[in-house]
């Protein structure tokens, strides 16, 4: 059964509460951002129906906007998901060498989730932080300046989080 | 070292606390907006200072707000681009990270001229810590008075909303960043109407971006004249310049617009030079949507001037020798880098960003990929290089947004200028799978190269 806990949905109601009456259409980026986050890191058409009810939109304005903005997964996850930046700028300071890296490292290509479920692998468009390349975005914040020994230390810190929370 | 007036305080321990930066002279642009002026006097001295938009069009912003329709009951709203995306850009997620109540007091102040009692700050969904920063910013601010109802007594309400987008360039857009923020998917609209008629909801609407906001403070307090002052021509204030790829100290630079590229580039206070003794191949001077210039082209003009970092001087020479500000995205490549896989990276950039809608840009930046694509990996054709010509013709001028001239304008002057190092790739593509091109004859002085 998907459905917020009442925390979460004092989160909705302030979220809703942003836009004029009868516009809270508008809460269907932030609100699918909250979803995401609590059921399950991906949303599934059944996590997006929910949001369509909470906003009172028909489930088709929810996918329309799902299916447009890449920070939504429309598939299941791992548990810590590598979002390594592959643009221009970051391309200058070898995140080529780093992604590469990474997949040898864990044993998957971009787009793919280790078997452990604990890894995803993906390769994003531009996220500014051109100046501290190469980057990638773990969960809420950013890992700059990125080395094979930082990716190690992230990939063990990542391993060490995962056994703590068992 | 030139003056700072976005800057000039980020270093202070704990400015991001409302009670440092309040203690250091912020909101004092509230006060004396909303004790001592009416909203047509805050217009005329962002008019009188000569701003332009920061976010990469350079439109002047006084006249932008002097477009806002004004119809009896009908609300008006100021929303802040700060969907930062455009590849070498960062600068307002600096400041927004580190000094966010320079924005808040500029939306204030903004909000108060515009009439807007409702204000959003559209911000790219991946700066999810900058969010709790700005929401503790603005908590901040209602709590001292400086937002919600009757502001200092004057009758003029205000609240400042932060609404995450969700991972998509195009948002930057205005029209896009408009449909997106009414929950819709980000695809541009058809202008006009232009948001100052109809805009979020149908209703008025302003749509600045962050850098562009925060300099309404210093406006504000030192007077429109006074910010004039600074920079040159039609490039008044000071600029946020964002400096990345091969130089020995990239960051965030506020830069008065009167020193040269060359100052820029080499000077200790900048970017310090080219990183690991290399020499300079080729710059992006303005975000990856501007033409690229090789090195010659880049320090001087067609004419043998100084190239200055102004919006003039960068875009002197047109598009056949010249580039733009833009954003202030400031892309180095230093010698040993491939010219023609840094513009394979900025299609592919365009193609994933696309919304699909215009059948040149949705087509056409898949097509130009394929093709650097396999020039990249040796499998180009020397008729290559004229289709991708074509295409980016066919692309610019024919869409409903400037993405298609965004994603055409860097295939074009990467074909303008390095030609030979495309024409190498193909005629060599062993060499090219092994060794980069190199320098060739960029750094040489000054030979126009047209196509």
């Amino acid at each position: 059964m998907i459905q917020f806990s009442d925390e979460k949905l004092k989160e909705v109601q302030r979220i809703i509460g942003f836009y004029p009456e009868g516009k809270q259409k508008s809460a269907v980026l932030p609100v699918l951002h909250l979803a995401q986050q609590e059921f399950g890191g991906w949303l599934s058409v059944a996590t997006m129906d929910y949001v369509a009810s909470l906003l009172q939109i028909e489930p088709i304005e929810v996918y329309e906007v799902a299916t447009f903005f890449s920070m939504y997964n429309l598939k299941p996850v791992g548990k810590y998901m590598f979002e390594v930046c592959q643009t221009g700028p970051c391309m200058l300071n070898g995140s080529d060498n780093i992604i590469k890296y990474i997949g040898e490292k864990l044993g998957i290509k971009p787009g793919e989730t280790s078997a452990d479920g604990l890894f995803t692998l993906k390769t994003v468009e531009c996220m500014a932080a051109c100046g501290y390349a190469p980057m990638m975005q773990l969960g809420k914040h950013y890992r700059e300046h990125l080395t094979k020994e930082k990716v190690d230390a992230i990939i063990d810190e990542c391993r060490k989080n995962a056994e703590l929370n068992n | 070292m030139g003056s700072k007036l976005l800057l000039d305080k980020v270093h202070i321990e704990n400015i991001r606390s409302y009670d440092v930066y309040r203690r250091e002279g912020g909101y004092r642009s509230v006060e004396k907006a909303i004790r001592s002026m009416n909203p047509v006097a805050v217009m005329e001295e962002v008019k009188k200072s000569g701003l332009r938009g920061r976010g990469g069009a350079g439109f002047p912003t006084g006249m932008k707000w002097s477009f806002l329709a004004k119809p009896e009951g009908v609300p008006r709203y100021l929303v802040c681009n700060a969907d930062e995306s455009e590849p070498g850009t960062f600068k307002d997620r600096y400041l927004m990270e580190f000094i966010p109540h320079l924005l808040i007091e500029g939306l204030i102040v903004s909000s108060y001229a515009i009439g807007s009692n409702r204000t959003y700050i559209y911000i790219r969904g991946e700066f999810k810590w900058i969010i709790d920063i700005l929401e503790q910013a603005i908590t901040e601010a209602k709590n001292n008075g400086w937002l919600g109802k009757n502001i200092l007594g004057s009758g003029f309400d205000c609240e400042i909303y932060v609404h995450s987008g969700a991972g998509a360039y195009i948002c930057g857009e205005e029209t896009a960043l408009l449909e997106s923020l009414e929950g819709k998917r980000g695809n541009p609209r058809i202008k006009p109407p232009f948001p100052a008629v109809r805009g979020l909801w149908d209703c008025p609407t302003v749509v600045n971006n962050v850098e562009t906001i925060a300099a309404v403070v210093p406006i504000i307090n030192d007077g429109g004249d006074n910010y004039a002052k600074i920079g040159t021509g039609k490039s008044t204030g000071t600029k946020l310049i964002s400096s990345c790829g091969n130089i020995k100290k990239p960051g965030v630079y506020e830069i008065e617009m009167s020193i040269s590229v060359e100052e820029f580039i080499y000077s200790d206070e900048y970017c310090g030079g080219i990183a690991n003794g290399r020499r300079l191949k080729a710059c992006i001077p303005g975000g990856s949507s501007v033409p690229i210039l090789p090195a010659n082209l880049l320090l001087k003009t067609a004419k043998g001037d100084s190239r200055m970092m102004t919006y003039e001087s960068l875009a002197d020479g047109g598009f056949q020798s010249g580039s733009m500000m833009g954003s202030g995205g400031f892309i180095v490549l230093d010698e040993d880098q491939c010219v023609v896989r840094h513009t394979y990276t900025l299609a592919r950039f365009y193609r994933h960003e696309s919304c699909g809608q215009c059948s040149p840009c949705r087509e056409g930046t898949g097509w130009m990929e394929k093709i650097l694509l396999n020039i990249e990996n040796g499998k180009g054709k020397m008729s290559d290089i004229d289709l991708l010509w074509d295409i980016q013709r066919k692309i610019e001028g024919n869409t409903i947004c400037p993405l298609g001239d965004a994603a055409a304008w860097p295939v074009a002057a990467a074909i303008r200028h390095f030609r030979d190092e495309f024409e190498w790739h193909i005629t060599n593509p062993d060499d090219a799978q092994r060794r980069n091109y190199g320098l060739a004859n960029y750094a040489e002085p000054l030979k126009v190269v047209a196509v």
